[in-house]
């Protein structure tokens, strides 16, 4: 990107030399954050992290951290890290871009840290908090991976949100009828595909603002399914609603690996379905025949066409296969977390897995990551709320959102949709 | 990379000048390319808004026809969707499926009960939102009806908001919390300041337009500056509304005194509107207010610079840049002025109808104020009639959900089928088997297309 810029009116040199002071200006706000409160502010006890659950083969000793000396070390490598951004910035130099994960990861330790040490109960399982943010993500992760799907093509799907809930109540609806679980994902992926069916139909075929399908979709979905459960559901509830819940499958030589072992491999089907959904979307949309013709109608539709793919056919498919993806996730909420359908159940994850999909670029692998910090931020805040912290739970819930902003302005940079995101395509 | 990038811009763009764009594509370059690496875009990130794209030119003779479609689509979606909600109740109707289990020996039983079920709920809905017959005096009678206003005034004011946003390009989610905001500084304004008449209900407004305009300013000035999107970021700006004012709600200087739950003090009377017809209806000068900010909508949109200006960045960001025009103070702008008309909102709910603060403010205004600016068609117009008929369904629904046991929620259920009706004309034309009447300014390429929905519509 060195070339000289050259417009009509002269040459405009400066353009190469402009440089952007957002990300050295968010490192050094945190950077004062850290240092104020992980340093000075440090409570002076130490921080207690079991990094072994009862049941492991491998016991391991819990990890006792002093919170002063962390507390400095954590400010001082932000500080590090904001001047080094500084001097890249005054050089011209882009930084690196294992700089912002690196610099996430030290102010989350320093802030897990002060927070534990200022608890009134100092000692936090370290694996359950981390197993209960893959668990929370698991519904955000399916609901990014529809994102995915549905936006590579160039449709917008605003419509996660209505996705997961039409999931999670034809889940709960149907294994409460058949009393069989696996009949009940298999109606939430069919639920999912509705859902996406009437986005297809209305952006592809009747080239409606596919926002506005989106937006409201979720509002049909939240009112339909509050409808039927107002009126059906809650008549007989042992008939309609008081679905089995899903087991928890223990895969039986890796759950003993310590530490990752009961994160990782101590989850329903759901949740190990999830695993292959993002490794099947990624290698589907990158390395294959099939996601380079995805991707291309999502791109440049038109020159796809030219190719000879089917624009509209392959946005249409695509779209209800992320349907189907969502709508498995949203059996999470009935057969998994709770084993009950209530009013709007999904809360809004829906939107949060929008967010995760941005966050992660568009791309399978980064949007699992974006979803597993907004399940580690949600699950903290219930871990803290029962430790007792000082901050106030509302801020801790505030936290994965505030993130969101300031990653979407600043640190990933402009995040970018696929060209054709949003525009219907008409032949001719 | 530029390369083929240069390719497909000047593929496309046919309308645009070709020099035109140059530099903005060459600082768009230097964005970090995604995990895919693949060549960048010829469109720009700001085509997720959903806003027209300046080379498609069909694409954007289509919106227009769906933005300014016969308002006889309008009626015929309304009553398309209080149709399938009717079949909807009845379906779900305990009498019906009563009655359902001898269908075969009498029939017309399970088709008299679906009747009774579905017109039962919508004479309910409608005496509970336009006019009651039942009640004794004439009071009584109207009173659904002022009712209706009462409900639709932050309905109108929110819904406006979103739809000056919309105008200027900008998908404007945020309305929820910046009602929120606006109710929040409103009400404290409220409840704390002792002023005397008129003043303190003017500061209230104000506390409340500021509090608006304030939040939504934020996620405008960052898609201004950073490009960030803003459906992300005012979806982001709600869950922290709510957050705030669920931890202000346990501090001080918002809990009422004594109270364990999070609720503030009763706000001043000085701070309240005065009600329209009397104590007895609960209708406000809110609702005046709302007709103000409806005129003077109109008059920004259609009869000002600035409003002028926001058409324009809506219509074509790069043209309007090669004009002269602000994008970034475009885009702050509108969304401060959308978020002071969703403060308003705010205002309507703490000194109107409420009269204390609670987490539960915005109820869901905020997200129905979305539906009600895309039924409107974002004209200012257009979102005060849909605010007071979405006034009238949930001011009718709650009657309807106490008389017949309809659930409310099927009011959601008909306003989301309206609006998605309303958005595709050629599916209600097929529907109903209307011919669009000639129109001479259409090319044959689109009738016959119109020709081919509306016969693949009417198969499905």
């Amino acid at each position: 990107m060195s070339a000289p810029v050259t417009s009509p009116q002269g040459q405009a040199p400066e353009l190469d030399t402009v440089r952007d002071w957002k990300n050295p200006i968010i490192y050094a706000i945190f950077a004062v954050v850290g240092l104020v409160g992980f340093a000075f502010n440090a409570p002076g006890t130490t921080a207690t992290f079991d990094i072994s659950a009862g049941r492991d083969a491998v016991q391991l000793a819990p990890v006792v951290v002093p919170t002063v000396p962390v507390g400095w070390a954590c400010a001082l490598i932000l500080i590090a890290i904001a001047v080094f951004s500084f001097l890249q910035t005054q050089a011209g130099r882009k930084d690196p871009r294992w700089m912002p994960i690196a610099y996430a990861i030290v102010f989350v330790v320093g802030f897990l840290v002060w927070v534990v040490g200022g608890a009134n109960k100092t000692d936090v399982s370290l694996v359950g908090l981390l197993a209960g943010s893959v668990t929370m993500a698991v519904p955000l992760i399916f609901g990014s991976l529809s994102g995915v799907l549905s936006e590579r093509v160039g449709v917008i799907n605003i419509a996660i949100e209505g996705q997961l809930l039409a999931g999670a109540f034809a889940a709960a609806v149907a294994a409460s009828i058949s009393g069989n679980v696996y009949v009940g994902m298999l109606a939430a992926a069919i639920a999912g595909v509705l859902v996406s069916v009437v986005l297809a139909v209305f952006s592809i075929k009747y080239l409606v603002n596919q926002i506005i399908v989106g937006v409201v979709l979720n509002v049909l979905v939240s009112g339909l399914t509050g409808f039927l459960f107002s009126t059906v559901l809650s008549r007989d509830s042992a008939t309609w609603n008081s679905p089995p819940s899903l087991p928890v499958i223990q895969i039986p030589v890796l759950e003993h690996i310590p530490i990752l072992g009961g994160i990782l491999f101590r989850q329903t089907i759901v949740g190990y379905l999830m695993y292959a959904a993002v490794i099947i979307t990624y290698i589907g949309l990158f390395h294959t025949k099939w996601g380079l013709r995805v991707r291309s109608v999502g791109e440049h539709p038109k020159a796809a066409d030219t190719l000879g793919i089917k624009v509209n056919f392959t946005r249409a498919h695509n779209v209800m296969l992320g349907g189907a993806v969502a709508g498995l996730g949203g059996s999470f909420f009935t057969l998994v977390s709770v084993s009950q359908f209530t009013k709007d159940m999904t809360a809004g994850q829906g939107y949060i897995a929008l967010a995760a999909m941005i966050f992660g670029r568009w791309n399978p692998i980064w949007a699992f990551f974006a979803a597993l910090l907004f399940g580690f931020a949600t699950n903290l805040r219930f871990v803290l709320s029962i430790l007792g912290t000082p901050v106030p739970g509302e801020f801790l819930a505030m936290l994965p959102y505030v993130v969101t902003i300031v990653a979407v302005a600043g640190l990933v940079g402009r995040s970018r949709p696929p060209a054709a995101n949003g525009t219907p395509y008409i032949k001719g | 990379m530029s390369r083929s990038d240069d390719g497909n811009r000047r593929d496309d763009d046919d309308q645009r000048d070709p020099d035109f764009g140059q530099d903005e594509n060459r600082a768009r370059a230097d964005v970090e390319t995604g995990g895919g690496r693949e060549p960048l875009p010829a469109v720009p990130a700001e085509a997720q808004s959903g806003e027209v794209e300046p080379q498609q030119d069909r694409g954007r003779s289509i919106l227009k026809e769906i933005f300014q479609g016969g308002s006889l689509v309008s009626i015929l979606a309304i009553v398309l969707s209080l149709v399938l909600g009717g079949l909807l109740i009845a379906i779900t109707n305990e009498r019906v499926a009563d009655a359902a289990s001898y269908f075969f020996a009498r029939p017309t039983d399970t088709l008299v009960a679906a009747w009774e079920a579905a017109s039962n709920s919508y004479v309910a809905l409608f005496q509970g939102a336009i006019f009651n017959p039942r009640a004794s005096d004439f009071q009584g009678m109207i009173f659904p009806f002022t009712e209706t206003l009462a409900v639709a005034t932050p309905l109108i004011l929110a819904g406006l908001g979103v739809a000056l946003a919309f105008r200027a390009g900008l998908f404007n989610i945020g309305a929820q919390g910046q009602i929120i905001i606006g109710a929040t500084m409103a009400a404290w304004v409220g409840f704390t300041l002792d002023l005397p008449w008129g003043v303190h209900l003017l500061l209230v407004m104000l506390a409340g337009i500021i509090g608006g305009g304030l939040w939504a300013g934020i996620a405008g000035l960052l898609k201004a500056r950073t490009g960030a999107h803003e459906v992300i970021l005012t979806i982001m700006l709600n869950y922290i509304a709510i957050h705030l004012l669920q931890f202000l709600l346990t501090t001080e200087s918002f809990q009422r005194p004594g109270a364990s739950n999070p609720i503030s003090p009763q706000l001043d009377q000085t701070a309240m509107y005065p009600r329209l017809f009397g104590d007895a209806f609960r209708l406000h000068w809110g609702f005046i207010v709302a007709i103000g900010a409806t005129v003077l909508v109109w008059w920004l949109l259609h009869r000002s610079t600035i409003g002028f200006e926001f058409r324009a960045v809506g219509a074509n960001p790069y043209a309007s840049k090669t004009a002269g025009i602000s994008v970034a103070k475009g885009y702050t702008l509108v969304m401060i002025i959308a978020g002071a008309l969703a403060g308003l909102a705010g205002v309507a709910q703490v000194s109107g109808t409420e009269g204390v603060l609670t987490d539960g403010v915005a109820a869901s205004f905020g997200f129905d104020a979305i539906t009600v600016a895309l039924l409107g068609r974002s004209k200012p117009w257009g979102t005060f009639f849909a605010g007071l008929l979405f006034g009238a369904f949930r001011a009718g629904g709650v009657t309807m959900q106490t008389l017949t046991g309809t659930p409310i929620d099927i009011v959601l259920v008909v306003q989301s089928m309206i609006v998605l009706f309303i958005a595709a004309p050629p599916l209600v034309r097929a529907i109903f088997r209307i011919h669009e009447d000639g129109d001479g300014r259409k090319d044959k390429r689109r009738r016959k297309s119109e020709r081919q929905t509306v016969k693949a519509g009417g198969a499905a």
